[in-house]
């Protein structure tokens, strides 16, 4: 296959007429990396990805890919591969006409290029299905094929535009195993935009946080979780309370936000229980603080049970200093 | 349905129980076989009494027997033996009828082509060069401007301009490019096809457009993300999926123009043979029995042509 390269993004930007999509982004990615772009809608990770592969034009700045400057290449001529979000395959061709179609645009004879395909339909366990047409395959079938076809072409890089969105959660979720399994059989680079914050966490070796055309964070899954620089990125990333303390901003983990019934005098944020839920290993427990702010703590089922709570029942709230996360 | 309020009868029965209105509305339920006929019936009828019938009139007419001055209803293939007359004769040469509808076919074919390449670029341009949808609402108004006027007032427009001392003729003239005037540019076959090209067009870009505008812009992208030059994507992606509009829009030319009788009359000076100057011509000699078999044997093969290309494309399936 492909041999892997780094890309890196210089002061990359995008400009639509007077609107910056994307905002000097400065970003390397080693090779054999998988990074997922994260972000809500709108934030650029989109019109970055795009860029990447050739299909938007840069309006400033450089892409280097391996040891050469792509900016201004074709996508064919970058090394990079994309996997559009609706898929997009040929309605009319056969699943292995799909996966050969670069090939022949490249002049490849007819038993070369479907012997590849096969070969590649066989990577993605698609082989029994090469001779449907797209239309006959179920959304997971259809991904496979896009999978196989973007990777006939050997890219150092592959490209996903929200692989994941199309699929019913189950489906998601199994495909993401897939997924994250053939960029390390292969070794390439997969760079994949999301805007599901659990998908990043469950793939990405490296992921980039996006809001507003910039990157706000980015680093491993682990990084992100344990230290989220900004408010964005806290609330953004799920699982983190963000409240005030002593005039700074503070993020305190779920799983790290202590309740206990109330009592004069001891330390803690008082507040008012408003509900609970029973989730299994842990009680999702809601509460409001007197200043209005709404925290929500993950108990353990064994620690709730000491004083079991009820909505409506005035609480402490209560964290360890040390483990809470100052914000900029 | 009627499992689906059992299931709720069984749940709750108090629901259903007692109320009159479910009852009554069971009872006027309709098939919804019974219920889908009804719908296509005032079509269907429309069709028949205007279509059908009248088409069953003409097969049938086509076999009568007639005299200079009336209609004999009695059995006779003498409308399709007066109009092959002598071709068996004249072999290994084309009688008439033989060159007439040779003609008709050249004519069509050249309409067909011409509509087809100026409509498929039309089309082209519409659906993926003008972004907005109210630019494209606004020129494919302005493709309907030559029907904003009858057709004889269009065909008689086209006499200025390409007559002996014409517009363009006295142009031509003026900037010494010729010294006599043109003589082929009307009442020829030049003007004909000018004529029905100019009319017919419209026909091929609409249906070709249709198509195209459904073809997911991502398709392009991912032919050029493979690789794909601008005319590989072409070859490879629109034109197989433009194919249903192609063959629509070409059902739609190769018809009427097969039939027409009018444009060639005016447009050819009536020195032009086709097949629906002969069934004209019956019909004012007062003919009718040849006049329908001649009718027949345009709607035969018409009708062969577009089995040829609906071979090629299912339509059905397409639409």
């Amino acid at each position: 296959m492909a041999t892997p390269a780094a890309l890196e993004l210089v002061a990359v930007t995008k400009r639509y007429d007077t609107t910056l999509a994307v905002d000097n982004v400065n970003l390397k990615i080693p090779a054999g990396t998988y990074c997922c772009l994260l972000g809500p809608s709108g934030c650029g990770k989109t019109s970055t990805l795009r860029m990447i592969a050739g299909h938007e034009a840069v309006s400033e700045g450089d892409i280097i890919l391996g040891a050469q400057n792509v900016t201004d290449l074709e996508p064919a001529k970058r090394g990079t591969a994309m996997m559009f979000q609706s898929y997009a395959l040929f309605p009319h061709l056969s699943v292995l006409d799909n996966v050969a179609f670069a090939l022949k645009m490249r002049g490849v004879d007819r038993p070369t290029r479907h012997k590849r395909a096969g070969e590649l339909l066989e990577l993605v366990a698609m082989s029994q299905y090469a001779g449907r047409l797209p239309a006959q395959l179920s959304g997971g079938q259809q991904q496979r094929v896009a999978l196989a076809r973007a990777l006939i072409t050997e890219p150092q890089i592959l490209l996903l535009d929200e692989p994941l969105s199309a699929l019913d959660p189950f489906l998601r979720v199994k495909m993401r195993g897939e997924l994250k399994r053939l960029q390390r059989e292969l070794g390439i680079s997969f760079i994949q935009v999301t805007h599901g914050q659990e998908e990043a966490m469950a793939l990405a070796d490296h992921i980039v946080v996006m809001n507003q055309g910039r990157i706000e964070q980015q680093g491993a899954a682990r990084d992100i979780f344990h230290h989220p620089r900004t408010e964005f990125v806290a609330r953004f990333i799920g699982g983190h309370n963000v409240l005030s303390d002593a005039g700074s901003l503070i993020a305190v983990r779920a799983d790290q936000l202590g309740i206990v019934p109330f009592a004069d005098g001891a330390f803690g944020a008082p507040a008012l229980l408003t509900q609970t839920e029973y989730q299994g290993s842990y009680i999702a427990v809601s509460l409001t603080l007197d200043d209005g702010t709404a925290l929500f703590s993950h108990v353990p089922e064994a620690t709730f049970d000491v004083h079991p709570l009820r909505p409506g029942d005035r609480v402490l709230a209560t964290w360890d200093p040390a483990k809470a996360q100052r914000l900029q | 349905m009627d499992t689906s309020e059992d299931i709720l009868q069984q749940a709750s029965p108090d629901l259903i129980r007692g109320s009159d209105t479910a009852r009554a509305a069971k009872a006027a339920r309709l098939s919804p076989s019974f219920i889908s006929w009804l719908q296509a019936g005032p079509m269907m009828l429309v069709f028949l009494v205007f279509f059908l019938i009248p088409l069953v009139f003409v097969v049938i007419v086509s076999f009568w027997d007639y005299n200079e001055y009336q209609l004999l209803p009695a059995f006779s293939g003498r409308g399709y033996t007066d109009t092959f007359e002598g071709c068996i004769a004249q072999l290994p040469d084309l009688c008439t009828i033989g060159r007439t509808y040779l003609k008709t076919l050249k004519l069509c074919f050249l309409v067909w082509a011409i509509t087809l390449f100026i409509g498929f670029w039309v089309a082209y341009f519409l659906a993926f060069h003008v972004k907005s949808k109210t630019w494209q609402m606004g020129l494919s108004l302005l493709c309907t401007i030559p029907f904003w006027t009858s057709n004889v007032i269009r065909m008689i427009a086209w006499i200025p301009l390409l007559g002996r001392n014409g517009l363009v003729n006295s142009g031509l003239m003026k900037t010494g490019l010729i010294n006599h005037p043109v003589e082929w540019l009307l009442f020829s076959e030049f003007s004909v096809v000018l004529a029905l090209v100019h009319l017919f067009t419209f026909f091929m870009v609409v249906p070709i457009f249709n198509s195209m505008v459904r073809i997911d812009k991502s398709l392009i992208e991912a032919a050029y993300d493979a690789g794909a030059t601008g005319f590989q994507t072409l070859v490879n992606v629109i034109i197989p999926l433009a194919k249903p509009g192609i063959v629509i829009g070409s059902i739609f030319v190769i018809t009427i123009v097969m039939g027409d009788f009018i444009t060639i009359g005016v447009m050819g000076g009536q020195q032009i043979a086709a097949a629906g100057k002969i069934i004209e011509t019956r019909v004012n000699a007062l003919q009718f029995p040849a006049a329908a078999a001649n009718a027949v044997i345009l709607l035969a093969i018409t009708f062969l042509i577009i089995t040829m290309m609906s071979r090629i494309v299912d339509i059905k399936k397409e639409l």
